[in-house]
């Protein structure tokens, strides 16, 4: 078995008295294509807040790659080698796309290099049409493209996307699914989404969180195949 | 890039000097050295709040910083080589230390604004109370609310003998404008510049690709507060004397109105925007009938409704559509948006 790159221990998130993450023992091993999966409000954005370091855990550890990182501010957690995408885009609005992709290439490469990256990672996701585009002007799917970009362009070893397909066109997400198998080759990959035909369709082992903690873990079908899955996901649709 | 950025400075000096020139065969020089200086100020605060997003509302607490370390150090030094050092590093270290307290404590942008008012607030009240003997630095007595006269004025390097004065002075002056407008040509070209820019428009989205939000805005607010310490010196210079009013609330409000009239977001609109009205405030200087703090409150508010994004950024729009270059990124406005929009995060 691969070694862990990714690790949290008994990880607890409160908000007053909300137990948002709930006592979470996760591992994800190097090279691993893992998607979190559950309903609404189960707890999987602010889990990766705390991996992320956009919030400090209440209780329990994160460990990547062996190393303690609990309570990290964001930009010392991604300059270890973590491409994060938040649920919310989380872009410069005011910059263009070009631009914007430049900032995440130059955060690891020396400024001569870094315009290389981006032309390079432009391509990649076949923004070149839109390369010069003010990022407040693209559509809800193209500003995630962008976000992918970042995490593209930062070489990473971990890569964290929470809902990378929401509101994409069909062929877009044809492509998203390319670059995350892309990246897969270098890094392991946490995704969540709701998409079941996503989640089939990147076939990996499927985390299903529920009201702050995980529910079941194994393979794709044996999850959709759990009755309590079904019945947590019946209630809405799937 | 390299070459585009080339002939930007050759065209930046070009206009400068002609200028630089032209300027004094209608306006005074000892009026146009004063505006020089109110625009240096004026692109302190252009630079870390147009570009860096950083909103200071003490931005003449730098000034005034740069004007008393001036005169303290020359009385105590007779000459003004080094003084005019001091005055741009003690204004820089005073604002590292006072951007690292604000952006280490992740303070939000309300509490700022409050903070860096209220520090303007207590250096005013301080220096206004050192009117007794027992303030002295050296051998400069700090004087309360008459201020301090009589340094030394500028002199040429190793020369304490040959004076800096007059048309000299102008000239000085508006050349070391002209270096601190390609300084920060040059910053916002260099990777620091675009990551401040950057920083601007999204701190979360900065700091998730993996940089230090906070030592990148206290170095920015580091630099601005330099800039504002030598405009502090140069004015000191000019005035011969320097008093508390220059840490006064209305100074901090000025800076801001030039940076807003004449466009956030651009290099050349603060420094517009300060030279315009620091003239416009000098004609009405000569007059009694209007009052000139009302007539500036009037014009910002005019442009605040009217014209937004200031006079500059306006100018650029207008004159793009004119020519039908399809327009790229508007800094200026997407800033404002952001500002409205407050900060996304999750
Ligand atoms: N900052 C906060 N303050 C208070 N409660 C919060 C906060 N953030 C999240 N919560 C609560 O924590 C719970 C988990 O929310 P979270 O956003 O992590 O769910 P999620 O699994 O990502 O849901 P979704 O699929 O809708 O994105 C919810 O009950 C939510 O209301
Ligand atoms: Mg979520």
């Amino acid at each position: 078995m691969a070694e862990p790159v990714l690790e949290t221990q008994h990880l607890t998130m409160r908000f007053g008295g909300v137990v948002a993450v709930d006592n979470v023992t996760f591992t994800l091993r190097r090279g691993e294509l893992r998607c979190l999966i559950g309903p609404n409000g189960a707890g999987k954005s602010t889990f990766f807040k705390c991996l992320t370091g956009l919030l400090t855990p209440s209780e329990g550890h994160v460990l990547m790659q062996g190393e303690e990182t609990t309570g990290w501010p964001p930009h010392r957690v991604a300059a270890l080698g973590v491409g994060i995408k938040t649920q919310v885009p989380n872009v410069m609005d005011g910059l263009s796309v070009q631009e914007n992709i430049w900032l995440a290439a130059r955060r690891f490469v020396p400024s001569a290099q870094a315009a290389a990256k981006t032309r390079e990672v432009i391509d990649r996701l076949a923004l070149g049409p839109i390369a010069r585009t003010e990022l407040g002007r693209l559509a809800h799917g193209e500003r995630q493209q962008v976000e992918l970009g970042f995490v593209a362009a930062s070489d990473p070893w971990l890569v964290l996307l929470d809902e990378p397909a929401a509101g994409m066109t069909a062929g877009e997400v044809a492509r998203m699914t390319e670059v995350i198998h892309e990246l897969n080759r270098t890094a392991a990959v946490v995704i969540v989404e709701h998409d079941m035909q996503f989640i089939r369709s990147i076939a990996s082992t499927v985390t299903v969180f529920h009201q702050g903690a995980i529910l079941i873990e194994d393979d794709v079908e044996t999850v959709m195949s759990d009755p309590h899955v079904r019945n947590i996901y019946l209630g809405k649709k799937a | 890039m390299q070459g585009t950025a080339g002939k930007d400075v050759i065209v930046t000096v070009l206009v400068a000097a002609v200028l630089i020139w032209a300027l004094p065969l209608m306006v005074g020089t000892y009026t146009l050295t004063v505006l020089a200086i109110y625009a240096m100020l004026g692109l302190s605060l252009g630079l870390i709040w147009g570009f860096g997003g950083i909103l200071c509302f003490g931005q003449a607490a730098f000034f005034g910083l740069g004007a008393y370390t001036y005169a303290i150090a020359a009385i105590n030094t007779g000459e003004s080589t080094l003084p005019m050092i001091l005055a741009v590093i003690v204004p820089c270290v005073f604002a590292a230390l006072l951007g690292a307290m604000m952006f280490y404590g992740r303070l939000g942008d309300v509490y700022l604004g409050v903070i860096t008012l209220v520090v303007t607030l207590i250096l005013f009240k301080f220096i206004s109370s050192t009117a007794g003997p027992q303030y002295t630095i050296g051998t400069a007595r700090l004087g309360g609310y008459n201020g301090i006269p009589g340094f030394p004025t500028l002199n040429v390097p190793g020369r304490p003998d040959l004076f800096i004065w007059g048309d000299a002075l102008y000239y000085l002056c508006a050349v070391a404008l002209l270096l601190v407008y390609l300084g920060v040509t040059w910053f916002l070209r260099s990777s620091f510049g675009r990551i401040a820019v950057g920083i601007r428009e999204n701190e979360t989205r900065m700091s998730l690709i993996g940089y230090d939000v906070r030592a990148r805005k206290t170095v920015l607010f580091a630099i601005g507060a330099a800039i504002a310490g030598l405009a502090g010196a140069l004015f000191a210079n000019w005035g011969a004397i320097v008093t508390p009013g220059l840490f006064s609330l209305s100074q901090s409000a000025e800076i801001i109105i030039w940076c807003i009239v004449g466009g956030l977001g651009t290099r050349f609109g603060p420094l517009l925007g300060a030279a315009g009205l620091g003239y416009l405030k000098f004609l009405l200087g000569q007059q009694s009938m209007i009052n000139n703090t009302m007539l500036m409150g009037l014009i910002l508010v005019l442009f605040v409704l009217f014209l937004p994004r200031g006079v500059v950024p306006a100018a650029i729009s207008v004159w793009r559509a004119s020519i039908g270059r399809p327009r790229r990124a508007g800094r200026a406005g997407a800033l404002r948006r952001n500002r409205r929009r407050g900060r996304t995060d999750g």
